[in-house]
């Protein structure tokens, strides 16, 4: 029930899933600089933006001379998840002054939400904050290593290839059904088809037609045969979603 | 050709401040409604795998420009083995250090 215990808990929860978080700030550090982005540009990426995937991307792209816009776009469409991630965890801070739920929003991480969304506590805010700023700490710290590091690696090893490396990492996890796997098919041909794109619209290209395929998988998969009528897009006849909490006067919301 | 600092800088602006947003979004926006609705969530849920796709393809696929789906492209059959063990383990530092090994490996084999 104590604050610091809460706090202890949660950083002891979180250590073992900061294997998973110090390599991807190493592989930003490193990256980037090869990119040709500066070692001040690294950092403030990782205190601005946070999120491993998308500053990845931005790296990689950056360093293929694509167009800013679409660099920027394709970081943003790499962090939807990020929209999902805030409505699951949203309903345990809803009590919470206007000043927390900015800090946790901005420290929201998948584990920093996989472990807070099941604790069984009516106060998470400390747990939830052992979790979040252990993972933040040692992002920063793996971001500026690797950019130290970086200096020191001999020219010609392939270290860039741990990109997409990675990313392949998160993609076999991702999908999870066969419209997923529709989607990423999709996603890989129209983005290898469209390769030759000017300002390397190709990505978002791949990322758009991925996401239809997936939804077209998912309605042909499951669509067809219950007679309800409905084909094709549009999804009004499912109404609104349920409130998992229970809904009227909340009489805390906070300003 | 890369980015001049200033670019970049506005890059990582863009790209954080959006991020933010997504983060901030239900925080604020639904912390009375609840979920997301439906239909958002159901486009939600194509994201992750559309957009990985779309940024792992050609990384594997292309070559100087070309299509490579061939034995002889290194870095598609380094992809094969780290997917792999991406799909056995789901773990993303094995993942990348046998993507890396069968890599530099093909390479010392004169691929």
């Amino acid at each position: 029930m104590s604050r610091r215990s809460d706090l202890i808990a949660g950083a002891r929860d979180v250590a073992p899933m900061l294997l998973g978080v110090i390599p991807f700030g190493l592989l930003v550090g490193v990256t980037a600089l090869e990119a040709g982005l500066s070692p001040a540009v690294t950092v403030g990426m990782s205190l601005f933006v946070f999120a491993g995937a998308s500053q990845l991307a931005i790296i990689e792209l950056a360093g293929q001379g694509t167009a800013p816009l679409v660099i920027a776009g394709t970081a943003l469409v790499v962090n939807l998840r990020y929209l999902m991630y805030s409505a699951s965890i949203a309903p345990r801070f809803r009590e919470y002054a206007a000043r927390w739920r900015g800090l946790f929003a901005y420290l929201l991480t998948d584990q920093a939400y996989a472990l807070t969304v099941v604790r069984e506590s009516d106060d998470v805010r400390w747990y939830y904050l052992g979790t979040a700023a252990t993972i933040w700490l040692a992002y920063q710290a793996a971001t500026v290593a690797g950019v130290v590091l970086g200096a020191g690696v001999p020219p010609g090893w392939p270290l860039s290839f741990a990109v997409p490396l990675t990313f392949l990492a998160l993609l076999v996890p991702a999908i999870e059904d066969r419209p997923g796997l529709a989607a990423a098919v999709v996603g890989g041909g129209v983005a290898v088809a469209g390769r030759g794109l000017p300002y390397h619209l190709g990505l978002p290209a791949g990322a758009v037609a991925g996401v239809v395929a997936g939804l077209v998988s998912a309605r042909t998969a499951g669509g067809g045969g219950d007679g309800d009528g409905h084909h094709g897009a549009g999804t009004d006849a499912e109404g609104p979603a349920p409130s998992p909490e229970a809904p009227g006067d909340d009489g805390r919301e906070a300003e | 050709m890369t980015l001049a600092p200033t670019t970049a800088w506005l890059v990582v602006l863009a790209a954080g401040l959006g991020t933010l947003a997504f983060r901030l979004s239900s925080i604020v926006a639904f912390a009375r409604a609840g979920d997301l609705p439906a239909p958002v969530r159901e486009v939600l849920r194509f994201v992750p795998p559309a957009v990985l796709g779309a940024l792992v393809a050609p990384a594997f696929l292309v070559a100087d420009g070309g299509l490579a789906v061939a034995p002889t492209n290194p870095r598609l059959i380094a992809g094969a083995a780290a997917a792999a063990v991406a799909w056995r383990t789901e773990n993303v530092l094995a993942t990348i250090a046998v993507g890396m090994a069968v890599l530099l490996g093909a390479g010392a084999l004169g691929l």
